[in-house]
């Protein structure tokens, strides 16, 4: 093992702040979305805490309201669309393809700090009083009524969604023009294929919710008419552009998760990945039909009955190539030789809340049934399931997996089960009871409600209370591997790929000599062959 | 804690129970691909555990095995857009011959109105096995009308009626959410609907203190902002002639023909220069800001009953074809009378059924 490595390359505070190399700004990403990912967990927690009692009994009505929109706001805007794409994708898309960085260093790093000054509106916005208009924004309410800081929250969300597209530029520029010899796009990994479906989001989806906000920030400022009919706008054109975003966001969230865990079940099967184009292409089928369902967040909305049929039949179209994904990282384990360590376990716990996420998922395409649930807290936990059950689950998959890779140290194997199994019970204890308490009725976004809710509110928080602690728990052991961990080697899982052929951690420029690829991806079950990069 | 707890909601209409079905048929399918998926997961991490003396065996995969698990799901997936959209259709459409009344919500509350003058707040007293239909705007921002025992929502939109329909069949008081969210009070924005059978809501109807119909106070407000100054049937009036106007067409300056509703209307009142009818002049003030959407309302009912061959059919009641199905008498006058008139004739004269 090389005695330097990308974290002891240099030293001090500018090389850290100053760095082009993707890998320590996969790092710089990291610590900042942990950040705000506690950040917005604390707010779940608050929010979970007062829904305890029915008759919103802890916060006033317009804290809660400021609570929930900085909950969706942090998680969605500041955690989940950055989260694999901007760590683990910054930290591997190079190596995976075997190059030495990303096409744009400098860009990757400019992507960081949009990021963190994006951060930095939102916290302002969030330290001066907070904003109650909802992650979604709906006009005429946001732009016309609300008294809060809309303005400047959203001008955080614009910023850091040009950190987004700088991240899907350099991953797109990358995978196309600085492969290394021999990998042809039949041989990415699938986490590069499906980071790359994310990126094309990213660029062609991200601007439109600026040109949203920038938009609503001008009625709001300036009373221009565009989404207030009482200035001559019109409300649902807000719905359409911010879901025409929106919504493929959500795809840009869960591709990358599905990448990681196109990773993490060969690996742990010791099998090749079962139908590698099928689920290639099934990322850029799901990127393509994301752009072409958003109005089915609008079926209630004052749409026409015609729109509402072409948007419910084309839902279903993206629900195929979901289901595609499952059945193939179903189908790997068939015969493999599995060994259930932790990234396995949170590789499992994703198949199966993502397949409930997905499932109920039909219900709100399903129009006639959609009109009762949509706006209940049935979204809420169906969201929940592709969110926290797929996606959140997935970057814990991915991290744990990643982790040797990312440090040179294994994490402790005993706690992180623990933590595996304790997110998985308390997960599912707090957002099934949402399933029941939207069909039973009752509305997102409530402060207060009627008390025949209480007792699938009660289990809900008490599930919440659970999932936290499966949640810190990662952050204690692996800062404590960190310094106490056992060295991990170059490949502690004996994983195929180009990243497990250089050193953990890696060079600061990824390899000694750039690879020459001349297998298949996920090739296990052949004959070790001895590395030839270092 | 009621530890006693609902996991279903009421069904309190005629809709209730085919969601329902839909709802269980897909809670099947997701149960039944759930546990395929669960077991089959565990069932090969159980059996294919990593033993030193065997190894994985390599399948590179099955075009054949891809098509099956991409056509099934297709297919279940057409089955239920089909069953949704056929449910939709059927929800979306207005039924012909409903029970007419209006909603107007606001931050944060909902106002009902019915035909016959009657007002409420955040209640909304309706009965059973008659078609309801209720069209409705906001005042302000957005916010959606929920029943959950009748499993109707409808987002309410500022500057644009939308209506919902129901029939409810069980009598009982229901909740009544807003389900879009609205700002501070958005969780008070709540009432209930009250389902009654035929009997009690004509009682109830008759105990109401109405003021007259709600044409009569559209009447009222039409004088009252002086609209019968242009809008007059004689053939030199400023303004068009509004008898037998709503729901005819009406060809415009720019020889567009649009047709005379309720949002045509409103929007006439609202901004009169937006839609000039052919031959007149762009001379009307704006009433923004002056006249109230539940004045629009009235003043819209009023002009549902000006027939193109009287001039105010609203103290004409004796031909029986006048009186449309949807229009609840003038209870002042004569509940009693009107409730058995009604009887008498065929509830649903063209025959069809929404």
């Amino acid at each position: 093992m090389p005695a330097k490595h990308y974290l002891n390359d240099n030293y001090g505070i500018r090389s850290w702040l100053l760095t082009k190399d993707h890998k320590r700004i996969a790092i710089l990403y990291l610590f900042s979305i942990s950040f705000f990912f506690l950040l917005g967990g604390m707010f779940a927690a608050l929010i979970r805490l007062h829904l305890l009692t029915p008759n919103g009994e802890l916060f006033e009505a317009d804290t809660y309201n400021k609570l929930f929109t900085m909950h969706g706001v942090n998680m969605v805007f500041f955690f989940l669309i950055p989260s694999v794409p901007a760590v683990i994708g910054n930290f591997l898309v190079p190596i995976m393809v075997g190059t030495k960085d990303l096409a744009f260093p400098k860009i990757n790093l400019l992507s960081w700090y949009l990021y963190m000054a994006g951060g930095t509106f939102s916290m302002i916005a969030m330290i001066t009083g907070g904003v109650d208009s909802g992650w979604t924004f709906y006009a005429p309410l946001s732009s016309g009524y609300l008294k809060t800081h809309v303005i400047m929250l959203a001008v955080g969300v614009i910023i850091a969604g040009f950190s987004s597209i700088f991240t899907g530029l350099n991953f797109i520029v990358t995978v196309h023009r600085m492969r290394a010899p021999g990998m042809t796009w039949g041989r990415l990994p699938l986490f590069v294929w499906s980071n790359y479906a994310a990126s094309l989001i990213m660029i062609l989806g991200t601007p439109v919710i600026a040109i949203t906000l920038i938009l609503l920030a001008l009625e709001r400022g300036f009373h221009i008419g565009i989404f207030d009919p009482k200035l001559g706008g019109d409300p649902v054109l807000f719905q359409h552009m911010f879901w025409f975003y929106s919504h493929p966001a959500v795809y840009i969230m869960i591709l990358p998760g599905m990448g990681v865990i196109s990773e993490i079940v060969p690996c742990f099967a010791r099998k090749r990945i079962f139908g590698y184009s099928f689920v290639a292409f099934s990322s850029i089928a799901i990127a393509v039909f994301g752009f072409v369902v958003w109005a089915h967040h609008m079926f209630v909305a004052g749409i026409s009955v015609y729109s509402a049929l072409v948007f419910s039949l084309l839902s279903y179209a993206v629900a195929i190539p979901s289901a595609v994904k499952v059945f193939n990282w179903t189908a790997t384990m068939y015969k493999g030789s599995i060994k259930m360590e932790t990234p396995m376990l949170y590789a499992m716990a994703f198949i199966g809340l993502f397949t409930i996420g997905g499932l109920t998922g039909l219900f709100l395409a399903a129009l006639g049934l959609d009109i009762h649930i949509h706006d209940t807290y049935f979204v809420i936990a169906h969201f929940h399931y592709v969110m926290v059950g797929g996606m959140v689950t997935a970057y814990l998959g991915g991290l744990h997996f990643w982790w040797p890779k990312m440090t040179g140290r294994m994490y402790p194997e005993a706690p992180a089960k623990l933590a595996a199994i304790i997110t998985f019970i308390g997960f599912n204890l707090t957002f099934f009871p949402q399933f029941i308490l939207g069909y039973m009725g009752m509305p997102r976004r409530y402060w207060a409600y009627p008390p025949e809710f209480q007792v699938l509110n009660v289990l809900s928080s008490a599930g919440a209370s659970i999932l936290s602690v499966g949640f810190i728990l990662p952050l204690i052991y692996f800062l404590w591997s960190l310094k106490y961990g056992a060295i991990a080697g170059d490949n502690p899982w004996k994983a195929t790929g180009l990243e497990w052929e250089t050193s953990s951690p890696p060079p600061t420029h990824n390899f000694h000599h750039i690879p020459v690829v001349t297998k298949e991806p996920y090739a296990y079950g052949e004959p070790e062959e001895v590395p030839v990069v270092h | 804690m009621q530890l006693n707890f609902p996991i279903f909601p009421e069904q309190a209409s005629s809709v209730a129970g085919q969601v329902d079905a839909l709802y269980l048929f897909l809670v099947l399918i997701t149960t039944f691909f759930s546990l395929l998926i669960a077991v089959l997961i565990l069932f090969f991490a159980i059996k294919y555990r990593r033993r030193p003396e065997r190894e994985a065996e390599q399948i590179h995969g099955s075009t054949l095995l891809e098509i099956v698990w991409s056509v099934i799901p297709l297919g279940i997936s057409m089955v239920i857009f089909v069953w949704g959209a056929l449910l939709y259709y059927h929800m979306e459409r207005p039924p012909s011959n409903p029970l007419e009344i209006y909603g107007v919500g606001k931050q944060w509350m909902w106002k009902f109105q019915h035909p016959g003058g009657q007002r409420e707040i955040n209640t909304l007293h309706v009965p059973t096995g008659r078609d309801v239909k209720v069209t409705m705007i906001s005042q302000d921002v957005i916010h959606s009308f929920f029943v959950p025992a009748f499993r109707v929502k409808q987002d309410v939109l500022p500057n644009r009626y939308v209506f919902t329909w129901f029939k409810a069949t069980v009598p009982g008081t229901y909740h009544l959410f807003c389900s879009q969210y609205c700002g501070t009070k958005h969780s008070g924005m709540v009432g209930s609907v009250i389902v009654m059978t035929p009997e009690d809501y004509a009682q109830w109807l008759a105990s109401g203190k109405a003021e007259g119909s709600l044409a009569s106070l559209g009447e009222k407000a039409f004088q009252q902002y002086g609209c019968t100054t242009c809008h007059r049937p004689d053939s030199g009036a400023r303004g068009p002639n509004l008898q037998g106007l709503y729901g005819r067409p009406v060809r415009l300056v720019d020889n567009r023909v649009v047709l005379a509703d309720d949002n045509y209307i409103r929007e006439s009142i609202l901004e009169p220069n937006a839609k000039v009818v052919s031959g007149f002049q762009s001379i009307m003030p704006t009433f923004r800001g002056v006249v109230s959407e539940d004045e629009i309302i009235a003043i819209t009912e009023y002009l549902k009953h000006l027939a193109p061959q009287e001039a105010n059919p609203l103290n004409n009641r004796s031909t029986p074809t006048q009186i449309r199905d949807s229009e609840v008498p003038n209870i002042q006058q004569d509940n009693q009378q009107q409730q058995n008139q009604q009887g008498t004739r065929p509830a649903n004269p063209s025959g069809k059924k929404p």
